[in-house]
């Protein structure tokens, strides 16, 4: 299901951010936005997610099968949200939890089995207190899976991890997320060049949404990747560009 | 181990000095008895003392049954209903202006000389210390919890059951200490205004009649029921949050929310 974002302004103390923002999610495919703090990259995510009420922001959704998109978008933050009285495994249920008040056993499995692709299915107990940081990411976005949106919408998932955490993440978020249809913010262009089948710049005032940048090859691409780190000197120029 | 020495010592202190203080000033007994004198007092009218005491314990039991209860339920309706806030919680800061003391007076006159006026006191007093303390920690869920629950299709109810009210308990707990250790206050102000039993209306009494000793002894008595019942709650208090570490619910922090 493509999903299309259109006309979207954002205004912040009778001030505009963006106006006139168009977005094409395309089907399966990982799209990154890019760009520094305050330009509205977490304000664009929330109203697509439904939850932008603190933001003056507008804008038309339309999604290609022609349903409106509102309860169809799992979210994943940059915090990972697991709630300190439930279990990791119930808070892997979250979803069934609140909308059912119940939990069949098909969904315990179903829930058990993603606590595994995660490497925690040993974990399936503990309070989210007793996990580490890297831990605790991982069964949010075991809880993100089990949700089976059409559209997974993550806010800069992994920044408040360290570097080889954020590394492994990657990876398995790679991995998990493959074929799924992903819009992804970030601040961290290597992330984006890792992850992402198209890459879009937000910047300026007002801001705007530069070309898709496209990395060629599979994802997870290697650190190392000759491309990759080309990409990621010239992604960081431009952002560089806007604040000097 | 020191641990448990510590409060036996303190209390071996505070009976030594005590009895210093009695010795140095040679006071008569019926202005300052000796703990000796007390405690043989205690003995002596143990089922006289224990009688008064269960009359105190069943008011303040039901004064805080009725005070959380009605607490916890304004502070849900509070925050389920926005209206009602703003007619309802200027209300309730008004009601606070008037001292809970004061009104013993009108509630023995309304309620009569049984237990039912002193059961009203302790659930008065209470009230507004767990209703302020539960409606604060409905307020403050993190909002990324509230934002998390939307994108999963909670509703409204499940919002407020699943997500709102497990994050206020923390806050819950502390309101039920803060209504333990004032409902004792409640109950024996009540009987000194007007009762015929309770371990207030026998330190009243003792007292006009020079029993000094007994009054003590009652006291005493009132002290060990307080401190229990403190405890029993701090307890149910941590099982109610069993994620929260030791050092954020221990007895000592317990009263700041």
């Amino acid at each position: 299901m493509d999903i299309r974002l259109e006309q979207a302004s954002l205004h912040w103390q009778h001030h505009c951010v963006f106006s006139d923002l168009n977005l094409t999610l395309p089907s399966g495919q990982w799209t990154s936005i890019l760009g520094q703090s305050g330009v509205g990259k977490s304000s664009l995510l929330q109203l697509l997610c439904g939850i932008a009420d603190e933001a003056d922001i507008c804008g038309a959704i339309h999604c290609s099968d022609g349903q409106p998109l509102n309860g169809r978008v799992a979210w994943m933050a940059q915090q990972d949200l697991l709630l300190p009285w439930l279990s990791v495994l119930e808070n892997v249920l979250l979803a069934a939890r609140l909308q059912h008040g119940k939990v069949s056993p098909e969904q315990t499995e179903q829930a058990r089995y993603l606590l595994s692709q995660v490497e925690l299915a040993d974990r399936a107990n503990a309070r989210p207190a007793q996990l580490s940081g890297g831990q605790r990411q991982r069964v949010a976005l075991a809880r993100t899976l089990f949700q089976d949106q059409p559209l997974v919408c993550m806010d800069e998932p992994f920044s408040a991890l360290d570097a080889i955490t954020r590394l492994k993440l990657q990876d398995l978020a790679a991995e998990l997320l493959a074929d799924r249809t992903v819009l992804m913010i970030t601040h961290d262009p290597l992330e984006a060049l890792r992850l992402s089948d198209s890459i879009l710049v937000l910047q300026g005032s007002p801001a705007r949404l530069s070309d898709p940048i496209i990395p060629v090859g599979q994802a997870p691409r290697a650190v190392h990747d000759e491309q990759v780190l080309q990409l990621q000197a010239q992604l960081l120029e431009l952002l560089a560009g806007e604040a000097l | 181990m020191t641990a448990l020495l510590r409060p036996i010592g303190i209390a071996l202190g505070l009976l030594l000095s005590w009895q210093l203080v009695v010795w140095l000033t040679d006071a008569p007994r019926f202005i300052l008895p000796g703990p000796l004198l007390v405690f043989d007092t205690l003995v002596s009218q143990f089922p006289l003392l224990m009688k008064h005491a269960g009359v105190t314990l069943i008011e303040i039991l039901l004064g805080m049954l009725l005070g959380t209860g009605l607490g916890l339920i304004s502070a849900l309706s509070l925050i389920t209903w926005s209206r009602l806030r703003r007619w309802l919680l200027p209300v309730l800061v008004i009601s606070q202006a008037i001292p809970v003391f004061a009104l013993a007076p009108v509630l023995m006159l309304w309620l009569g000389y049984g237990m039912t006026s002193k059961v009203a006191m302790a659930t008065l007093i209470i009230y507004f210390p767990v209703t302020a303390a539960c409606f604060d920690g409905l307020r403050q869920t993190p909002t990324g919890f509230l934002q998390l629950a939307r994108t999963l299709g909670a509703s409204r109810r499940a919002l407020l059951l699943q997500i709102r009210l497990p994050a206020a308990l923390p806050a819950f707990g502390s309101g039920l200490r803060v209504a333990a250790s004032v409902a004792p206050i409640g109950a024996v102000v009540g009987e000194w205004v007007g009762s015929s039993t309770g371990l207030g209306y026998l330190m009243l009494n003792a007292n006009a009649r020079m029993q000094v000793d007994l009054m003590f002894a009652a006291l005493l008595v009132l002290a060990v029921m307080a401190l229990a019942l403190y405890f029993s709650v701090n307890l149910v208090a941590r099982r109610l949050t069993p994620w929260l570490d030791e050092s954020t619910s221990s007895a000592t922090r317990g009263n700041t929310p």
